[in-house]
Formats: structure tokens, sequence, C-alpha cells
């Protein structure tokens, strides 16, 4: 693949080079799918209000005490997105909901991949008896009902941001580890494993330089489809009560909307948005996902 | 070659059950083993559940008699009494030892809220769950598969797109925000839509259970939450089928089907989705939590008395005996189905038994 050079480049070099190559390779054929493109744009949208949400509208606009509007106004030239319950901007919580949404998908998401990452290479590539009870826990923890189990560890751990990352992280790993460990399988009988344990690799060197590399895109795409169930977890735990009360996030916006009885009075701007916004940041991680399932899995792209 | 193995194995496996002691040599020995290892395997994940269950109501929260009693107890003795009664001042593995043995005589505790035994709660409240998801989980089941069959099949095509981001789009929603909306659009009513159903509950105070009334009125409830559970449910479902039939599609079994002048709709129905039902099934059956997920929820929007609304009215208490009752029979749920689904699959495919 590489263009015949006449200088004759370092071992590290040529490296350097077919991993652009690679690169720019993949991105154009991401490219080629609308769908993951949109994904990608909305997600970039999304991640820009998050960040720039100090910027955009004042943190004074969160507190209470000094909330401007009336009770459930509907949308206004003031209110865009009408007012909630304690006479706050709805459009301001929604951006500043962003922040804690995509943070607790993304963080979550993090603690999960290590987690799953770790028991996939460490079932998959030893055998015997460490990778048996390896396996077994993955699948123990893979049949127990993931919300049920969400709900007791948020309950007894109590409502903060940071349990809910804990929360949610530990309870999602399993099927990135299976997915993890068949690919370990398959690769730990390939020839230039086998190579590199006749020239004495120890497992660390043969996991971290030759298995790692291989199953890092499958963890990439994966973590995609992650952060999708990790936001939707974070606002279903929300709903029910069970996110930190001194926050805003998309799920308490909607349990507040729930609770003051927007719905029965068909105040539509307090909950129609949180959710659309749910929907769609969920929506463009799973698009993307697939897209990279598709770019780094060339078996799904021949069909 | 498939389908007459199968079929010859289908042959066998009726009569295996008489078989399953035997199990030394040929087809019934085979599965015999199958199923042991497959039961083994859902008792270990009874037991680790047992396990997880105990340690997190009683060793993960620094002291358990406060966080179990959080903020009720005024005075050292009462705090001793409720130590005593829940055998908290036993060494653990004492306790380890009660707890498995309460647990597995069905006694699970003492409602902190409804003071009646949790399991006499959780019997009450199990069948409008059972109703509610059994009637969601055929009617996805049905529509899911149609819907992901004809969506492979002529993949690409108008069908398909409007399908498939349907599908994704149910997938990405919180099926309770479905819910909620179901409920201002056409309980409250929005517009000139009126309120057609009501916005919760399981039938109205005055309806007599047993008569044909009462039957219409349970139905007329139960609108709303069933068409919500079926939606969420069924967009995974479609999803999975059609990744599954689109596997199949390039197989050379395929190419002979239609080479023997089989017209397409055959093809399709005797051979391609009897094939990629297969793996499908174990898809779904490794996805189960989801069901209890969407159980729990629209429960809560929709105020049915089943056990989702159970666990979150405990929550606010928090009443962790009910929590812990809850997350039992959930998770026993999930972990028997998902056998259930293997061992037919076993069944089905002779392929899987290793």
């Amino acid at each position: 693949m590489s263009t015949a050079s006449a200088t004759p480049q370092s071992a590290r070099a040529l490296a350097r080079d077919r991993r652009r190559q690679a690169w720019s390779r993949n991105w154009q054929t991401f490219r080629s799918h609308r769908a993951g493109l949109v994904g990608l744009g909305i997600l970039t949208g999304f991640l820009l209000v998050a960040i720039l949400a100090p910027v955009i509208a004042p943190a004074e606009g969160l507190e209470v005490t000094k909330a401007t509007g009336g009770v459930l106004e509907p949308p206004s030239s003031e209110y865009w997105l009408g007012t909630d319950d304690k006479g706050r901007s709805v459009l301001t919580l929604l951006i500043w909901g962003a922040r804690i949404s995509l943070f607790v998908g993304l963080a979550a998401t993090l603690i999960s991949m290590v987690i799953g990452t770790l028991m996939g290479l460490t079932s998959g590539y030893f055998g015997g008896w460490t990778g048996a009870v390896l396996f077994r826990l993955t699948e123990w923890f893979l049949v127990i009902p993931f919300l049920p189990l969400a709900i007791v560890m948020a309950t007894v751990l109590g409502p903060s941001l940071v349990n809910i990352v804990i929360v949610i992280g530990v309870t999602s790993w399993p099927g990135t580890a299976l997915l993890i460990r068949a690919q370990t399988l398959t690769i730990r009988e390939r020839p230039y494993l086998e190579r590199a344990r006749v020239l004495g690799a120890g497992p660390t060197h043969q996991i971290r330089k030759h298995i790692l590399p291989n199953v890092m895109p499958m963890v990439f795409a994966n973590t995609t489809l992650t952060v999708a169930i990790a936001i939707l977890t974070e606002t279903t735990l929300s709903f029910l009560g069970l996110g930190d009360p001194t926050r805003v996030s998309w799920g308490s916006m909607l349990d507040d909307a729930y609770s003051v009885g927007a719905i029965t009075t068909g105040s539509w701007w307090f909950f129609v948005p949180p959710g659309v916004c749910v929907v769609l940041v969920v929506l463009s991680f799973t698009l993307v996902g697939q897209a990279l399932e598709e770019v780094l899995n060339p078996r799904l792209r021949e069909r | 070659m498939t389908i007459l193995g199968r079929a010859d194995y289908g042959r066998g496996g009726e009569s295996q059950e008489d078989n399953l002691d035997s199990a030394s040599s040929g087809r019934h020995g085979t599965y015999g083993r199958y199923v042991l290892s497959r039961c083994l395997g859902a008792l270990g994940s009874l037991a680790f559940m047992l396990v997880l269950s105990f340690f997190l109501f009683r060793v993960m929260p620094g002291d358990p008699a406060r966080t179990l009693g959080r903020g009720r107890f005024t005075s050292p003795e009462q705090l001793e009494e409720f130590n005593r009664t829940y055998g908290l001042d036993q060494p653990m593995l004492q306790q380890f030892v009660t707890f498995l043995k309460n647990t597995l005589t069905g006694d699970l505790g003492i409602s902190l809220r409804y003071r009646v035994p949790v399991s006499d709660l959780i019997l009450d409240r199990m069948w409008p769950t059972i109703l509610l998801v059994g009637t969601s989980t055929i009617l996805a089941g049905v529509i899911g598969i149609w819907l992901g069959v004809r969506g492979a099949w002529e993949r690409g095509g108008k069908f398909d797109r409007i399908s498939t981001g349907g599908s994704l789009t149910l997938y990405s929603m919180p099926e309770w925000w479905l819910g909620l909306l179901f409920i201002a659009v056409f309980a409250v009513g929005w517009g000139p839509i009126p309120g057609l159903f009501p916005t919760g509950g399981l039938h109205s105070i005055d309806a007599e259970p047993g008569t044909i009334s009462g039957v219409l009125d349970t139905m007329w409830h139960l609108f709303l939450p069933v068409l919500t559970l079926t939606l969420a449910y069924l967009a995974d479902y479609a999803l999975i089928m059609r990744s599954s039939l689109l596997d199949e599609l390039g197989e050379d079994y395929l190419t002979t089907a239609r080479a023997k002048g089989l017209r397409d709709v055959q093809v399709r129905n005797r051979h391609a989705v009897r094939n990629a039902l297969l793996p499908a099934t174990t898809v779904v059956a490794l996805s189960l939590g989801f069901v209890v997920t969407g159980a729990i929820t629209i429960e809560t929007v929709f105020s049915i008395p089943g056990l989702g609304l159970l666990a979150t009215e405990a929550l606010s208490v928090p009443d962790y005996w009910v929590l812990q009752g809850t997350f039992l029979v959930a998770t026993s749920a999930v972990i028997l189905a998902n056998l259930a689904a293997n061992l037919a699959y076993g069944l089905l495919d002779p392929r899987v038994r290793t």
C-alpha cells in the first residue's frame, strides 16, 4: 500500500504513516454513511451547547429564588420554551440538562468500558481457572435485569451525580466483556501471536502490544452504543427520583413535569422538549455507533 | 441438508425426557448434557443473585440498621430492637444462612410501609404485571418479527427504511416518555382530540370484576399501557429479526431453494426465516432485562398496581424488603425465561449443544 519512497524510513515513521492512511480510509467509508454523518452532526451540536452552557444561558437562570417567569407559562418571545412550575425558563434548564446527561453518559461509559475490556481480555486470554471464573461472572451479571439492579444500587448508595455514574457504569459492562472476550479468543490463536510467544513475549506484552490494538476498534464502536444506553438509563433513574436532586438533567425535568401534573394540564412545553432531546442524542449515538461498526467490521459491510 | 438434519432431530427430541439419565451416547445424551449444563448455569446465576442481594442490602452501606431504618430511630433501644428483629446483631455468616433459609422458604420479610409480608404483596401484585407484560410481549413479538422479516427481505426499499427508522427511534426513546405523550394526547385530550382513555389504573371504581363489562373496562384501561409497551418492545424484536435475517440472505441454501423453483414467499418463510429465528431467539433471551425495565416504568406512569409500581412506590420510603423482594422476583423470572429460551434453542438447533 505504501508509496515507494527513495529515502528509507524508520519503523516508527512507517507505522505512523500506515496508521494515518487507515484513519483516512476509515473516514472515507464513514462519510458514505449518511445516517452516521447526521448523527455526528447532531452530537457535535449538543456537545457545543453543553460546553458553552454558561455563555448561552447564565447559570442564575437555574436558581429558583431568582426565577422571573410565572408558573408554567406557555412559550413566548421572552421564554422561547415557556417556564417550569417554579418560573424558570425551560430552555435554560434544557441547555444545562444537556451537560449532566452527556456527562453521566460519557463518564458511565468510560467505567463500563474499562471494566468490560479488562474482564473480556483477561477471561479471553487466560484459559483455565481464571478465564472460566471470569466468564461465569460475566454471564451471571448479564442475566441480571439491568434496571432493578440499578434501582437497588442507586437506593443503597444514595442519590448523587457520582453515584449515578458508578451505578450505570458498574451495571452495564457484561455485554462489552463478552464481545471483547470472543474477539480475544480468535486473536489469541493467530500465527503472529504464536510467533510472539515463541520469541519469548510474556502475557502483558502480548496483551498490550498485540491483542489490545486489535480489539480497540470493537471497543470504540461499542462505546458509542453504550453511551446511548447510559443516557437512557440516567433519564429513567432520574425520572424515578434516583438522580442527583441538586442538578437539572433531562430526566429530572421530566420527573418534575410528571409530579406537578404538566401532563394533565397540557403544559407540553415542559415535558415534550426534554424527551425530544433524549431521543435525538440517543438516536445519534446509535446511528454513529452502527456506522462505526460497519466501518470497522468489514464482514458487516459486505452484505 | 440443514433442514433434513433438523427434521430428523425433531423426531428424536420428543422422547428425550425419559432418556435424560442414560446420558452416554447418541443425540439424546448430548441434549441431556446440554440441559444439565444450562440448568447448572441458571442455578449459578440464581445463587449469584442471592449473594448479590444479600451484600447489596446488608454489607455495602456502613451500618445496615441506620440505612434500613433511615432516620426512623430516636433511641438506642429502638436501634437494638431493630437489630434483633432483623438478626443484624449476629455474625455475618449466620446472617447469610438465615437469609438463605428465609428466602428459599418464601419469607421475604415484612414491608416497612404496608406492615404485611412482602411475599403476600408480591403474589397480590403479580397478576396485573403478567397480564400487561404478557399481552405486550406476544403482540410485540408477532408484529416485530413480521416487520423485521419484511424489512430485511426488501432491504433498502421504502418499507425497510420506514420500519427501520421507526424502530430505531422507538429504541432511542424512554418508553415511559412515550407513555406520557400518549396520556397527554389520548387520555387528557389535546386540541381537537378528545380524551378517549383513562389516565391510569387497572379498572374503574364501580367496575365489577368477573363480569363482561368488568373485563371490557379493564381492557379499556390497559389499552394505552399495552400500546406503549408493545411499541417499546417491538423495536427490539424488529431490529434483531432484521439483522438476523440479513445474515442468512447470502447463504447458498437460499440459492438452491430458488433454483428448485420455489416461489419467493416459500423461500422466505420455509427456509430463510426458519433459520434466522434461531439466532434471534438467543439475542432476545439475552435482552430479556428490557422487558422488566418496561414493566417498571410503564406501570409507574399508568399507575397499574403491579410489581413494577410496587417497586417504585417502595423507593420513596425506602422500603428495603419490598425492593429486595421485587428484585429477587424480577431477576429469577429473567433467569428462568433465559433458561427456557436456551433449552428451546438447544432442542431446535443441535449445533449449539457443545
